[in-house]
């Protein structure tokens, strides 16, 4: 027989990024998980800045497993505690550039308190939420930003609470940078990264993302393509808009885009100007960026 | 009515026999379920409670002792992390006097990750005034909630009652569903001696100077002291109306037993298992399922091994710098009694690692081979 010329084995894109050790991952096919992080990874492709500097954070649920999967020094926290967990990297190690990476129910249920503390200071980070309107991993229950009627596995009669508006939330509480796609707006929400990436201060990207194995297969929403189709025909692209006005319902129109980027003082900042007001030369200024 | 079903349902059903009135909860692998029938059992008025779903496990005891303060009998249940994020307001609910029945599903601890079991997470809140009931089949489980409401609301202690992860939280058995009746009969309604109303103002909780605060913690002590011999009682009265005795303990063939099992959990039955081989090949060996652990039931387990010639405590927990845990409260439980028998401590399923009635076959081979232990840990099937 003669010896086959070997062929170079076909490579995924994303391959240089994962810690191709612990793929497979544990995602449900259709899941959208898996398109975000493909656009956070060709975020930091597109990106200039040393990936040395660069740490990621996760909570625990299916969003939190993508700090084990992504090949950066990276973090996977207790459940809703990623933002302390980052602030403590970022403020011992200010060189850094730290990205939280986590699920609706980890930052906004269980550790709510921690982002809007973490944008009230306008902390160096960016938070990049998959929202798949609920707690996916324990099996599909009520989050704070599961949509009114939709079905949840501790609502089967349908929720009845009012769920957050995550960019409203975090406008009010003064972030520097919020955005809202869908998962389907891959490139848009790629340099919605690079640009919260270059951002000095608080960011938010929301992404909403298709849970099929639970809340879509729990209200008959079809697979992941039917999903998507859901969000082509219903998401609007609305940069600017006013972010008392974004609120989800269930099955509803969604506005998306980018709503707020602006400039204020980051918490080392904020602490460095004033320490120095306080106590003159005596003061050392501290991690400041060159 | 008999009806199959996993560990989970069987917290569920006992929380809505017991006519629970308000439950909070907060999702956790492997409890999930548990959660899941009562919100459903609330929605369609199964049960006739309030459902809050809260934002995190602190919230939820939180929920919990508010609702229990104004006279609700209230019911959560947990595992290990949420659990652990708890701790501060299970002193709360023992403090306050509360009698809040949680339901915790044994799994271990993170770091490393893991959702298996191991008892190292109640264990973990032993000294934090809660009455603590290890249960090994579905049927206990279920009727433990029952005499746990009973018992909690009559001495006012809040209790766990605990199942281990997937090995009986998942796994379907027979349960025989008690008459809701009957149940009336035996857990009337929670009527607490003060609850917080405006009819008849007090305030709760408030800073207590050491004038005061020592006999407070006196009193919680001197009225656990009195939970064995409640047990005993409502356990016969519930043996009375639905033909099952709930006691402290399990013991199997220990009456004239020279080796004795010290389990828990459902590694109980499976010790039967070795019981049953080694009383074939003629060795007197017995079990003793601890199903009580807080309060320590000292008087029958001395009752108990004191006729024993050795004692081998198979624990899955370990207090790092000590013993297993059940082999230290065991170890202090003997300790002045007559005779001096020889304590092997063992430690076995950490991050739920099976045991196995081989694993028994080794703790007895050990047991039987020595006069006393080594070590004060004999670990069974570790990779050292
Ligand atoms: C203290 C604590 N409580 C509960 C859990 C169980 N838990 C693990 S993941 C999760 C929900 C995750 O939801 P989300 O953050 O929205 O992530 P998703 O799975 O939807 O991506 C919960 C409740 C836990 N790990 N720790
Ligand atoms: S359960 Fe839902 S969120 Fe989790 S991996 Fe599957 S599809 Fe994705
Ligand atoms: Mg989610």
């Amino acid at each position: 027989m003669t010896k086959e010329t070997e062929r170079p084995e076909p490579k995924n894109p994303v391959e240089d990024f994962l810690r191709m050790d612990r793929i497979p991952h544990i995602w449900c096919s259709g899941c959208g998980i898996g398109v975000v992080v493909s656009s956070f990874t060709d975020a930091l492709r597109k990106s200039s800045f040393d990936l040395n500097k660069l740490a990621i954070v996760s909570g625990i649920g299916c969003t939190g497993r993508v700090a084990g999967y992504i090949k950066l020094d990276s973090f996977h926290s207790t459940h809703g505690r990623p933002i302390p967990f980052a602030t403590g990297l970022k403020l011992a190690n200010p060189e850094l550039k730290v990205v939280v990476f986590s699920g609706d129910g980890d930052i906004f249920g269980i550790g709510g308190n921690h982002f809007i503390h973490a944008a009230r200071r306008n902390m160096d980070m960016v938070v990049i939420c998959v929202n798949n309107f609920n707690y996916a991993m324990t099996g599909g229950q009520v989050a704070p930003t599961s949509p009114t009627d939709a079905n949840l596995s501790t609502a089967p009669y349908g929720n009845f609470e009012h769920p957050f508006s995550l960019p409203y939330l975090a406008d009010a509480c003064g972030a520097s940078y919020v955005a809202r796609w869908t998962c389907l707006h891959i490139r848009r929400v790629t340099k919605s990264i690079q640009e919260a990436l270059d951002k000095k201060g608080f960011s938010l990207i929301e992404v909403i993302a298709p849970c099929v194995t639970l809340y879509a297969r729990r209200n008959r929403l079809g697979d992941g393509l039917n999903l998507l189709k859901y969000y082509y025909d219903n998401s609007v692209i609305q940069h600017g808009a006013d972010t008392r006005t974004l609120d989800i319902g269930y099955q509803g129109k969604m506005i998306v885009g980018k709503f707020i980027d602006r400039e204020r003082p980051t918490f080392l900042e904020s602490m460095n100007t004033h320490m120095k007001k306080a106590l003159g030369d005596k003061y050392v200024p501290y991690g400041e960026q060159p | 009515m008999k009806k199959v079903m996993m560990g989970n349902h069987a917290l569920s059903y006992g929380a809505m026999l017991s006519r629970a009135q308000v439950i909070a909860a907060y999702p956790i692998t492997p409890q999930t379920q548990v959660v899941e029938l009562l919100s459903e059992m609330c929605a369609d008025k199964t049960l006739n409670a309030k459902f809050i779903k809260v934002e995190s496990e602190h919230s939820a005891m939180a929920a919990c002792i508010g609702a229990s303060i104004t006279g609700a009998r209230t019911f959560t249940a947990t595992s290990a992390q949420g659990l652990a994020l708890m701790h501060e307001l299970l002193h709360w609910a023992s403090g306050g006097r509360l009698p809040v029945v949680m339901g915790n599903i044994n799994r271990s601890m993170a770091p490393g990750w893991s959702i298996w079991t191991d008892q190292n997470d109640s264990l973990s809140e032993r000294d934090t005034g809660w009455m603590q009931f290890y249960c090994a089949s579905n049927q206990e489980v279920l009727d433990t909630v029952i005499q746990a409401f009973k018992v909690s609301e009559t001495l006012a202690i809040p209790s766990m009652v605990i199942l281990d992860a997937f090995t009986l939280s998942h796994t379907y058995e027979v349960v025989d569903i008690p008459d809701k009746a009957k149940v009336d009969e035996y857990l009337p309604p929670f009527k607490p001696p003060y609850r917080l109303t405006p009819d008849d103002p007090h305030a709760f909780n408030g800073l207590t100077s050491p004038e005061h605060y020592f006999e407070l913690r006196y009193k919680l002590q001197k009225d656990m002291e009195k939970v064995p011999a409640l047990i005993e009682e409502t356990g016969r009265e519930y043996e009375k109306l639905f033909g099952r005795y709930l006691g402290l303990v399990d013991d199997y063939l220990c009456d004239d037993a020279e080796i004795i099992l010290v389990t828990s959990g459902t590694a109980g039955y499976t010790a039967r298992v070795a019981v049953d081989e080694l009383r074939g090949s003629g060795v007197k060996a017995g079990n003793l399922r601890m199903k009580v652990f807080r309060p320590f039931p000292f008087e029958v387990v001395q009752r108990i091994l004191k006729r024993a010639k050795k004692v081998a405590v198979v624990d899955r927990n370990i207090s790092y710098g000590h013993h297993g845990i059940f082999a230290q409260e065991v170890k202090s439980a003997l300790y002045g009694q007559a005779g001096d028998i020889p304590v092997f401590g063992f430690i076995a399923g950490l991050g739920g690692r099976d045991i196995t009635p081989a694993s028994f076959r080794e703790v007895v081979d050990y047991t039987l081979s020595h006069d006393i232990p080594e070590d004060n840990i004999l670990w069974i099937g570790v990779k050292k």
